[in-house]
């Protein structure tokens, strides 16, 4: 039976679009005078965060309250790292609490792998970002986003022969993970442009294609996706500074304006706007940065709803 | 008086079955056997020379939690260990005659096995200045074995110090190689997988770069270098090159260890995120390791040695990130070796003995007392062992008092049936005495 | 209205409407809401997927013929207020169209196959709760096996058709499935069980 949604490889072609049309679904209810529903009555959601990240928090918990879902809230600040409560302990205690999903968040990679396989609960697990490994439920919404823009095929979701360009820090993004996946699975041509530094090691045996040169490919993009780049990064020597990184990968008017008309652009936030994109081209008409952040909700409501709407998860990975 | 055992139908490193007579704490003439002597219908077994650990943790003084000298020593004559190294990375850290005397006399008190303390390099492991190697080496605990095992001696100079002051006792540095800048924070075998776990990456290089310039110091300054747990083919591609050099030259020399875990496990374990992989340095790839056994089979590596790390379960029972690096390994070494070096056709008994025994006894200059041939009047280190049985590992079973060994639940070749230490049983029937 | 026997396409399933008769129950469904209602004025069709919904936009069609006015007709997806969710593996959700007009202050007839325990039909009505607030709610349904376990009644019948428990009703429409047709069978068979 599938419990657990830790990676986009856990999703099957016919998983992810299955997510994908209940998102569909559930994206109406935003239009609805009572945005509420059942299906997860009596159900406890517990949001364990390690890490700050008050938007994916508060995306998950309006989806599974609009679920009719009881959310537990909990922000540990010190996770074993820093020699707080130890990953175990809490899962332990939440699971005294009687948690039927953990959504967790964790600054280290496979925290939630180690949540799901190790005994210490029994609830389904949701990754909401683990260290720079994956994020799925983020891939999900930045499919889902796509999908209404440049769908096709029967059941709208499909996104065969798109072409996505995923720019900027792909060494320390989960984003960037799960979104290779993901886009693959679901028929979409990426492209990971990034300088050498910022591309993982091995990434040629991913299912992705990747260029050093950003002028080069956007041309030819459905969709371009920018991912955040923190300014320290320029410390480890990824590159020798904002205003060179900005030149050569951020994404300005200039650039913007060589895109086909259909186009869009995304980005998984928070921005820092000036270094990988400038504030012309994220408020413009091409932006559905905004609109990720509402489909944010419809794409989580979908995914608690397959994991937990019945008596066995309808979506996702291994035992 | 103690014991005497006679041990019959013996293959004797491999040989044709024979007797072996252990009287008065050596190896005697089975035609003197007196009549009380205790009989071991050794039928099928392989006898080997008790087997030197040239790298231990013990863990004690400081962790012991994790491991004492006592149920160190227990796991190692277990594994059929009558000699062990032990690591100077303890709280204090063994940076000074006293601290290496208390371990040294810890092993006698516990009787199980001889232990032989490694004197640290630098003072607290910092990698800022030399500890007292003089004092440590004209202690009571005779330390021949300098490491900041743990950590890496990085700075050239410091490095090009310790490996010309050794020489004044006839001492080895015993290397970790692992550049430190090239490392911050890693996690794993650098790859394929370390990129789609987002496990920070530990390149090979970080190692083969330290193993070249110290094989270029030691020959530059005429010293005995060793380097710990090889783990990547490039540096045993390095190590063959410097040794071929050393052979030439004759002044200076190169040793080198690889441990059980690098021969038979790979870094696609990391993916079950589970730390009880986690290990510096760190599983590498099928090839990595098939060139380890290479390398463990033409001589390039010298010796097999443990690295056997104990662990509270505690340190092992979390995310991967936050876990201790090691696993144990004492009482599966030599399984893994059958496994990998011997089952392979790769190493017969009679090389098995020269990686396990007399070459880690030769590098830390106790070969007076271990790593002796299995004749008579040499002293009665033997390990008996049946390379026909198989066990599924349990770490509940283990001596030690932790349990994070890789192992559990594999069914690994062979047992250690006995292990004698100058003669007195320390294993008997399987059973530790 | 008489049952007409069939030819039986197979062993142990037999046709109880064809296609004339189904387009037969849907014109008299369709007048009797005209009657009941006086007229098509106010009156909203919501289909419950999957085959709900052809047979309401049938009903609208039969409507705008005789009335010559474009009754709002839409879907109504009960799956998440099914009291049975729980029982088995997570469903697939199905579409919800609610007309622009929406159904506060409408009469808003719900449309169905098959009318069975009445639980979809409960689940149904808990939906609505939470898109408006009706006039009033009525019901249209092909086919009425009875076996209710609730309080509900059908308003609009297409065919009342005694079965027992071990029998499954199996309704197939063109534009989800090749012909139009209510078959019984002693077994489980694909389709559009009730």
């Amino acid at each position: 039976m599938k419990r657990h949604l830790l990676s986009a490889a856990d999703l099957s072609r016919d998983d992810a679009e299955l997510v994908l049309t209940t998102a569909a679904e559930l994206r109406e209810l935003a239009d609805r005078p009572i945005k509420k529903l059942p299906a997860l009555r009596g159900r406890t959601v517990v949001n364990l965060f390690f890490e700050d990240s008050t938007r994916t928090r508060i995306s998950f918990e309006a989806a599974a309250k609009r679920l009719s879902a009881d959310v537990i809230n909990f922000a540990a600040k010190g996770s074993s790292l820093s020699k707080g409560e130890s990953l175990k302990d809490t899962a332990l205690t939440l699971e005294a609490m009687g948690a039927d999903a953990v959504v967790v968040r964790h600054g280290a990679s496979g925290a939630p792998h180690r949540l799901a396989h190790s005994g210490w609960v029994r609830s389904s697990v949701v990754n909401a970002g683990d260290g720079t490994h994956e994020h799925p439920t983020q891939a999900l919404l930045d499919a889902f986003t796509m999908s209404r823009h440049l769908g096709a095929g029967k059941s709208g979701q499909s996104l065969d022969g798109r072409r996505v360009a995923i720019v900027g820090d792909v060494l320390h993004s989960r984003v960037a993970r799960s979104n290779a996946l993901l886009l693959h699975t679901l028929g979409a041509e990426v492209t990971l442009v990034a300088p050498p530094t910022l591309l993982p090691v091995g990434v040629e045996t991913w299912p992705v294609e990747t260029s050093y040169d950003l002028d080069g490919v956007i041309p030819k993009a459905d969709a371009v996706m920018m991912l955040r780049v923190q300014r320290e990064r320029m410390n480890g020597g990824f590159f020798p500074t904002a205003r060179e990184y900005s030149r050569r990968y951020g994404l300005d008017g200039r650039r913007m304006a060589t895109l086909q008309d259909h186009t869009i652009v995304m980005h998984p936030g928070p921005m820092v706007r000036g270094m990988e994109i400038t504030a012309d081209v994220a408020d413009s008409d091409r932006s559905v940065i905004v609109e990720q952040v509402t489909n944010g909700v419809a794409v989580r409501m979908a995914v608690l709803y397959l994991l937990l709407g019945g008596s066995e998860p309808a979506v996702g990975g291994e035992e | 008086m103690s014991t005497t055992y006679l041990i019959k139908n013996v293959s004797v490193v491999g040989g044709t079955p024979t007797d072996l007579l252990l009287r008065d704490g050596v190896i005697a003439d089975p035609a003197d056997a007196p009549s009380d002597a205790e009989t071991v219908d050794a039928t099928g077994l392989v006898a080997l020379p008790g087997l030197v650990d040239l790298h231990t943790h013990l863990r004690e003084p400081g962790r012991e939690d994790a491991e004492t000298v006592e149920t160190g020593t227990h796991a190692a004559a277990m594994g059929g260990f009558t000699a062990v190294h032990a690591m100077a990375n303890t709280e204090p850290v063994a940076d000074t005659a006293g601290v290496v005397e208390q371990v040294w006399r810890l092993g006698r008190e516990a009787g199980y096995c001889d232990v032989f303390p490694v004197g640290a390099v630098t003072v607290g492991l910092q990698g800022e200045r030399l500890a007292e190697l003089g004092a440590m080496a004209d202690s009571a605990a005779r330390v021949r074995v300098f490491s900041d095992d743990g950590k890496c001696v990085s700075d050239a100079v410091l490095m090009r110090r310790a490996l010309e002051y050794v020489k004044a006792f006839d001492g080895v540095v015993a290397q970790h190689a692992q550049e430190p800048r090239l490392t911050e924070n890693a996690q794993m075998n650098e790859g394929e997988l370390s990129g789609r776990l987002g496990l920070a990456g530990w390149p090979a290089v970080a190692e083969e770069a330290i193993i070249a310039r110290d094989v270029l110091l030691a020959e530059h300054v005429g010293s005995r270098l060793h380097v710990c747990h090889v783990s990547t083919a490039g540096s045993v591609e390095l190590i063959r090159w410097a040794k071929g050099k050393a052979a030439k030259d004759g002044t200076w020399d190169v040793t080198a260890e690889a441990c059980p875990h690098h021969l038979l496990l790979t870094d696609a374990l990391a993916e079950t995120y589970d730390p009880i992989y986690k290990v510096n340095p760190p599983l590498r790839t099928a090839a990595d390791a098939e060139a380890l056994r290479a390398g463990l089979a033409d001589g390039t590596i010298d010796i097999v040695a443990t690295d056997h790390a104990p662990h509270p379960h505690e340190d092992k029972d979390c995310e991967w990130a936050a876990a201790a690096f090691g696993m144990l390994g004492l009482e599966t070494a030599l399984s893994v070796v059958q496994q990998t070096m011997v089952d392979t056709g790769l190493l017969d008994w009679a090389g098995v003995a020269e990686r396990m025994s007399y070459a880690p006894a030769r590098i830390g200059r106790i070969s007076e007392q271990h790593g002796r041939p299995l004749e008579v009047g040499e002293p009665a280190n033997v390990v008996l062992y049946d390379p026909a049985a198989s066990r599924t590992v349990d770490p509940a079973e283990s001596a030690s008092l932790s349990r994070n060994t890789p192992y559990r639940g594999m069914e690994l070749p062979g047992r250690v049936v006995a292990t004698f230490l100058r003669g007195r049983a320390t294993v008997l029937d399987g059973k530790l005495q | 209205m008489p049952a007409h026997p069939h030819d039986t396409p197979s062993p142990g399933e037999r046709v109880v409407l064809d296609e004339r008769d189904i387009s037969r129950a849907l014109t008299r469904i369709s007048h009797e809401i005209l009657e009941r209602n006086k007229g098509a004025a106010d009156l909203v069709l919501l289909g419950i997927p999957s085959r709900g919904v052809p047979l309401a936009r049938r009903i609208a069609e039969r409507i705008a013929a005789v009335e010559g006015y474009d009754v709002p007709f839409g879907s109504l997806d009960v799956t998440m207020y099914r009291d049975d969710l729980r029982m088995k593996p997570a469903r697939a959700l199905l579409p919800t169209e609610i007309p622009p007009g929406g159904i506060d202050g409408r009469t808003v007839v719900l449309v169905d196959d098959v009318l069975f325990s009445g639980r979809t039909i409960r689940a149904a009505l808990d939906a609505l709760n939470d898109i408006g607030r009706p006039r009033a709610v009525q019901l249209a349904v092909l086919v009425d096996r009875g076996h209710r376990e609730l309080p509900i009644r059908a308003d609009f019948v297409g065919k009342n058709l005694p079965t027992s428990l071990v029998e499954r009703v199996m309704v197939t429409l063109t534009g989800i499935d090749d012909t139009d047709a209510v078959t019984i069978s002693a077994t489980a068979s694909e389709g559009g069980l009730a």
